[in-house]
This record gives structure tokens, C-alpha cells and sequence, in this order.
């Protein structure tokens, strides 16, 4: 059977909301971390799901998504090594032991 | 000719005042004083080349039919504002131009040597030198500008050099206001000077497209020149307040010369001025840019003559000027006042010199004269101010009181001083005689009235030089030289005083007329003896042996003078209160008048509305401030209700 655009977009909105979910409410940084990367996923489905349907002659969307990709890795191994020295420093990965940078 | 040497000639001394300005305060006194010398001396040579390849190599390029040429050196755009408005800076040769570069660089070598004697002991001696290096630069590119832009950058620059020299002594309270005084007073009359030159270019460059302006530069002299006719026809016969445009702006660029040249009602600057170190009066304040404004109008002179209107008003202000300070000369007592006093007249002299000029009228003499005494004039000034610096050199003050029966102590001060008054008097066979001469006779040629006037400005001129040369060098010996006994300046300073004493002795043999006219055709001086010169010398004659009667010996008929006539000396002596008009002005009226509710808008108004928005500001920044908590998760959710937002804001303007 066919699929429709929808059947992809709904997940993609389902996994962006709970990214978002996750942001808002968890307390270590790794599962922030975890949950930023749903986020960007379900924007890059979304991109590969509007290429594929309404413009199947071309391929930016697909090779935007492969960019994507690839620097959400870099992102990825940057923040880690953040964490990291944050933990060092102040000996968990707790968002909430991370609020000095205010007015 | 290459440009070689004309673009040395401007960088020569710009790089001397880099060198000095930023280095000098590394550098020991004698090391900047040699360089700062050498490099002047140096550039005479370079500017004795030009001038004289100029006037005697008889090269085509400079010389046709006997008929002198006014060449563009180099002449490279420098600002475009529109195809016509092009900013060029250049250089100019022509026969006042190369006139200027003799007398510019001998004066300046003169004054730079002279320094290095008189300013020996004061502190920022190299600072001094740097600032003679910017005059010096400036003052040459001023004479050398192919266009009234460029004229107008090194004028100001000439300014601004002004204002630092007459401010050297800047720990001294009455420097620093003479020097502000100066600045001031010429940079108000260069805002005139400044209208004058866009209202004509203005005119210039919307000349109707058949004109043949419509493809020149609306700021080259030449262009300008060649063709005033054609600069008439393009004003379109506009008029303003009864006068046509091209009279209007010819005399807003005269007002601009007023000032610089120390004209009434724009001469109070001049004699403050003397504030500063003597041989810088004796160079800016006495040969060279004061000057500037006769520079201007014989530079602009075939505009001039297109608007005759504006000659007379330039022959008006000068005859009064002449007038008025030779009258309160009289009455000085400082001997560097009576010096500027009498630049003043003596700049008057060839103001009137050049306004009473017509070709029709012995072939536009008036022009020949007002340039010949400009050279002469600018020797024995500065002849007269270097002497003056020596006697001040060796008594430690400006007033004559304090000397007296100096010719006994100081006698080659004294025999070139005399020669310098001498010189300046008008007395046969010194340089003075003979560009007096010439210029009384072009105002007799124009009408007697300026001539008699003139002939008794010049028997005041003699009267007033001979009386502070007999009160200094005769009179009676003050007593303090016993203790102090003065003596004559080292070598680095009389040297200088001779060779201007001697160019002085035979400069009035030197047949101008061959080198500078208003055509730059050649114009064979002649003297006329019966009608002008014998008359002129008498009166000098006269005036030298009253001045002799009064004040050569220790007498009381000068104190009898002055008792006789109290409210007269007063009103001379204090310059006919000029100063307190001014001060009336600018105090009583703009300061306290206008200025006082403008200050209240500015103190309220303005300043309050910029107080009100840093306080509405900082108290909003003070309400939201705590938003910036530092925690991720909070930014996070702002954010995505405000996207939210954003996004139902955009669905239901698209629905």
C-alpha cells in the first residue's frame, strides 16, 4: 500500500515533542544530549520525507539531511567532551549544578 | 622640467616634521637643530633651482614671445565629487608662485638658523623645529596650489601651524589665548572664504554645456582665470542684495585673505600673536603668511579685474587698514607690537597696491608694485623682527623703556636695524624706496585721493619706525646695563641679520617688472622722480627728522605730546579698542544673550532626552533581568512557547 506523507510527519512530530519533553524535564546532561539528537532527527526525517514527496525530482533535502548528520556528530563529540570537563569540575553531570552563567 | 624637484620641494619638509615631530624627543637638541637645518637648507636649494630655472633658462616651456608661462608641474585627481567638482592636488609654477619659493625658503632658512641661537635654552627645542617643518610645508604648498581647493587645505594648515607656534610657550596663560585668538579669528574669516569658493565653483559647474567651462574643473586657477568672462556668463546674471554672484563670491574669498593678512576689522589676532617665540613672528607673522591674502588676490587677479567692484572694496579696507595702523604704531610700546602694527599697514600697502591695479592704467602696475614690495617687505620685516629678537634676546623684555642707547653695545644689531628702517621708511637706494615708488605711483595713476593718502600713510610709516629706532638705540642708556651690560647675539643669529640687511641694501635694483606683471608680459620699471618719488621722499625725510627731534635724545616733549592730548594717546595705544568691541560682542552679546537659552536647550532639552532614554533603559533592564537565570531548561521552554507562538501567528495571518 501507499503511504502517505502523514504517516512519516507523525512520528516526526511525536519524536520532536518528546525531544523537547525530554530537554525540559530530565536532569543529566547526557539524556539532554539524548534528547537534542531526537530532535534534530525528526527535523532531518521531515527533510528527507518533503524531498521525497513534493519535489522527487531533485536530492537537496536528502543531501542537507547527510550534512546534517555528519556535523550533528561533531556537535555531538563537542558537547561530550563539555560534559566531561564539567564533570571534572564539579564532580556530576547535573544540569541544575551548572547555573553560575546569569546576570 | 621633471617633477623631481617640485614634489621634493613639498615632501622635503613634511618629512622633517615627521621625523622631528615623532623622533624629536629622542634626539638631542643639536642633532635636530643640524637636521632640522641642513634639510632647510637643502630645500632652499631646491626651491633657488625652480625659481631660477623658471625665470632665466628661457626653455619654451616657461617662456613664449617674452611672455612668461604658467605651467602645471603635476596636477593628480585627487577627489571627484562629479565629473566637473575634481579636487587636484598639483603644482603650479608661474612667476609669483617661483617669486613666493625665494622668498618662503630664504626666510625660513634664515628664521631656522636664527632659532638655533635664539630659542638655545628652551625647552621643546625639537618640538620647535618639527613645527617650522609643518610651516614651512604648508606655507609651500599654499603657493604652489594649481586649484582654490588645494589653496584652501594648506591655508588652513598654514593656520593650524600658526596656532602651535604662537601657542610654543603653552605653559604661559597669554600664549595659550593668542593663540586660540588666532586660530579663531582667521578660521572665522576662512568660513567666509569657504562660501566664496562654493558659491563659485557651484556657478562654475553648472555652466551651460556650450560654455567652454563645461569641460574644466570648476576649481583650477587657470581655468578660472583664463576665461572670467565665461565664469560671468555662468552665474546667468544671478544677483544677490543688489551685487552680481561673481562679486559676492570674489569678495567672501577676500574676506578669507582679511583674515589671514590681518585687515580691519579681522586684525586683532595679528598683534596677540606676537605671544609667540620672536623668530616665528618674524617668519609666519611678519614675511610669509600673512602675506596669504595678497597671495589670494594676485592669484585670482583676471576675476578680480572681471568684477571691478570687489578691487574697490579690497582698495577701501586697505587704505583705512594701512591708516589706522600706522596711527596706533605710533602709540605702542612694546617694539614687537610696533613691528606687527606695521606689518599690518605695510600688508594694507600692497592690498590697496593690487585694488588700485587696471591694465589700462600703466599696464596694470599696481599688480608689479603689490608683488615687488610683498619680496621687499617680506626682507626687511623680517630683518626688523629678528632685530628685535636680539634686543629682546639680550634684555629679557619687549618694551622699549627697558632699553635705550643700545647702539653702543649691540652695533651690528644696531647698523642692520637701522638699515631695516631705512628699508621700510622708503629712503633711496634701499628695497623699500623702490616698491614704494611703484606702488604710489599705480594709486596716483588710479586717483590722487589714495595717492596723497597713501604718500602720508608712508611719512607715518617713517615716523613711526624712526621713533621706536631712536627710543631703543639712542635716547637715554638705562642704568641697569651697568650691572647687566646687553651684547650681540652669537653668529647663528647676526648671520642672518646681515644677509637680510644686505638683500635689503640691493634688493630695489633687482628689475622686478622683468620677472612678475599681471600679464607676465615684461614691464620695464621707471622712476618717476618729479612726481612721485621726490614728494614720497621728503615726507620720509621729514618724518625721520621729526621722529629725530622727538626721541633722540632723553627730552620731555614726548610726555608734553601725550599730556597734551591724553584721551587721543589712550584710544592708540589701546588700538582704538577694538579688542573691548569684540569682547563686547562675543561676551556681553553672543555669550550672554544668544548663547544662554541655546545652552538651556542644550542643558535640558537635548541632554534630557538622551538622560531619559539611558533611564528608561536601565530601569527596564533592571525589571527583566531575571529571566537570564542560567538555567538551559527555562531558555528552552521560552523558546518554544515563542515559536509557538510565532507559528500560530503566522497560521492565522495565512488563513
Amino acid at each position: 500500500m501507499d503511504l502517505s506523507m502523514l504517516w512519516y510527519l507523525v512520528p516526526s512530530v511525536i519524536m520532536f515533542v518528546a525531544g523537547v519533553y525530554g530537554f525540559v524535564t530530565r536532569k543529566n546532561m547526557i539524556a539532554l544530549l539524548i534528547s537534542l539528537e531526537l530532535m534534530l532527527n525528526s527535523a532531518d526525517l521531515n527533510f528527507v520525507v518533503f524531498n521525497r514527496y513534493l519535489f522527487p525530482d531533485s536530492k537537496e533535502g536528502m543531501i542537507f539531511t547527510l550534512f546534517a548528520i555528519a556535523i550533528a556528530a561533531a556537535e555531538t563529540a563537542i558537547a561530550i567532551a563539555i560534559i566531561v570537563n564539567i564533570y571534572r569540575a564539579v564532580g556530576n553531570t547535573d544540569i541544575d549544578s551548572v547555573k553560575k552563567m546569569k546576570f | 622640467m621633471g617633477i623631481t624637484l617640485p614634489i621634493l620641494i613639498l615632501a622635503l619638509p613634511f618629512t622633517m616634521f615627521l621625523i622631528l615631530g615623532i623622533g624629536g624627543v629622542k634626539m638631542s637638541r643639536k642633532l635636530a637643530g643640524t637636521i632640522g637645518i641642513l634639510a632647510n637648507g637643502a630645500l632652499m636649494t631646491f626651491c633657488y633651482i625652480v625659481a631660477l630655472t623658471y625665470f632665466f633658462s628661457g626653455n619654451e616651456e616657461f617662456i613664449v614671445d617674452g611672455v612668461r608661462q604658467q605651467v602645471q608641474l603635476f596636477d593628480v585627481t585627487w577627489l571627484a565629487f562629479t565629473d566637473r567638482m575634481v579636487v587636484n592636488i598639483g603644482f603650479l609654477l608661474d612667476p609669483i608662485c617661483a617669486m613666493m619659493l625665494i622668498v618662503i625658503s630664504t626666510i625660513s632658512f634664515m628664521v631656522h638658523l636664527y632659532s638655533w641661537g635664539y630659542m638655545e635654552h628652551e625647552p621643546g627645542f625639537q618640538r620647535y623645529y618639527a613645527f617650522l617643518a609643518l610651516f614651512t610645508f604648508s606655507m609651500l604648498g599654499l603657493v604652489v596650489a594649481t586649484n582654490i581647493f588645494q589653496m584652501y587645505i594648506f591655508w588652513e594648515l598654514v593656520g593650524v601651524s600658526s596656532f602651535l607656534l604662537i601657542g610654543f610657550f603653552y605653559k604661559l596663560p597669554s600664549a595659550v589665548s593668542a593663540s586660540k585668538k588666532a586660530f579663531i579669528v582667521t578660521r572665522f574669516a576662512d568660513l567666509f572664504m569657504l562660501i566664496g569658493i562654493l558659491v563659485l565653483s557651484y556657478y562654475v559647474s553648472n555652466a551651460p554645456i556650450e560654455s567652454p567651462l563645461a569641460n574644466a574643473s570648476a576649481f583650477n586657477f587657470l581655468n578660472l582665470n583664463a576665461q572670467p568672462s565665461n565664469v560671468i556668463a555662468s552665474t546667468l546674471g544671478a544677483t544677490f542684495l543688489g551685487g552680481s554672484v561673481l562679486t559676492w563670491a570674489m569678495i567672501l574669498i577676500f574676506v578669507g585673505g582679511m583674515g589671514k593678512s590681518a585687515m580691519l576689522p579681522l586684525h586683532i589676532w595679528l598683534p596677540d600673536a606676537m605671544e609667540g617665540p620672536t623668530p616665528v613672528s618674524a617668519l609666519i607673522h611678519a614675511a610669509t603668511m600673512v602675506v596669504a591674502g595678497v597671495y589670494l588676490v594676485a592669484r585670482f587677479f583676471p576675476m578680480y579685474l572681471a568684477v571691478p567692484d570687489s578691487l574697490e572694496f579690497i582698495t577701501i579696507v586697505g587704505a583705512i587698514t594701512a591708516f589706522y595702523a600706522a596711527v596706533v604704531a605710533c602709540c605702542q610700546i612694546d617694539i614687537k607690537r610696533i613691528l606687527a602694527f606695521s606689518t599690518i599697514s605695510q600688508i594694507a600697502f600692497m592690498m590697496v597696491s593690487l585694488g588700485v591695479a587696471r591694465p589700462e592704467l600703466h599696464d596694470g602696475l599696481g599688480y608689479m608694485a603689490s608683488m615687488f614690495h610683498l619680496f621687499t617687505h617680506a626682507m626687511f620685516k623680517a630683518l626688523l623682527f629678528l632685530g628685535a629678537g636680539a634686543l629682546i634676546h639680550a634684555v629679557h623684555s619687549n618694551n622699549y623703556t627697558e632699553m635705550g642707547g643700545m647702539r653702543k653695545y649691540m652695533p651690528i644689531t644696531h647698523w642692520t636695524f637701522l638699515i631695516g628702517c631705512l628699508a621700510i621708511a622708503g629712503i633711496w637706494p634701499f628695497s623699500g624706496f623702490f616698491s614704494k615708488d611703484e606702488m604710489l605711483s599705480a594709486m596716483y595713476a588710479n586717483n590722487a585721493l589714495w595717492g596723497v593718502w597713501m604718500t602720508m600713510v608712508a611719512g607715518l610709516t617713517a615716523f613711526y619706525m624712526f621713533r621706536m629706532y631712536f627710543l631703543v638705540f639712542w635716547w637715554e642708556e638705562n642704568p641697569h646695563y651697568k650691572e647687566h651690560s646687553p651684547h650681540d647675539a652669537p653668529w647663528q643669529m647676526s648671520l642672518p641679520l646681515i644677509i637680510l640687511a644686505a638683500v635689503s641694501c640691493v634688493a630695489g635694483f633687482i628689475p622686478f617688472g622683468e620677472f612678475v606683471t599681471w600679464n607676465r608680459a615684461p614691464y620695464h620699471i621707471h622712476i618717476d622722480w618729479v612726481g612721485v618719488a621726490i614728494p614720497s621722499l621728503c615726507v620720509a625725510t621729514c618724518a625721520i627728522a621729526l621722529a629725530a627731534w622727538l626721541y633722540a635724545k632723553k627730552n620731555d616733549k614726548p610726555a608734553k605730546m601725550k599730556a597734551a592730548l591724553p584721551a587721543l594717546w589712550q584710544a592708540a595705544n589701546r588700538r582704538f579698542y577694538w579688542d573691548e568691541i569684540y569682547m563686547f560682542i562675543t561676551h556681553k552679546i553672543i555669550f550672554n544673550g544668544i548663547c544662554r537659552g541655546i545652552a538651556w536647550f542644550d542643558r535640558h532639552i537635548i541632554d534630557g532626552t538622551m538622560d531619559a532614554m539611558a533611564s528608561v533603559t536601565q530601569y527596564c533592564s533592571l525589571k527583566i533581568k531575571g529571566m537570564q537565570s542560567g538555567s538551559v531548561q527555562t531558555y528552552v521552554l521560552w523558546y518554544f512557547f515563542g515559536a509557538l507562538l510565532l507559528a500560530a501567528i503566522t497560521w492565522i495571518c495565512l488563513l
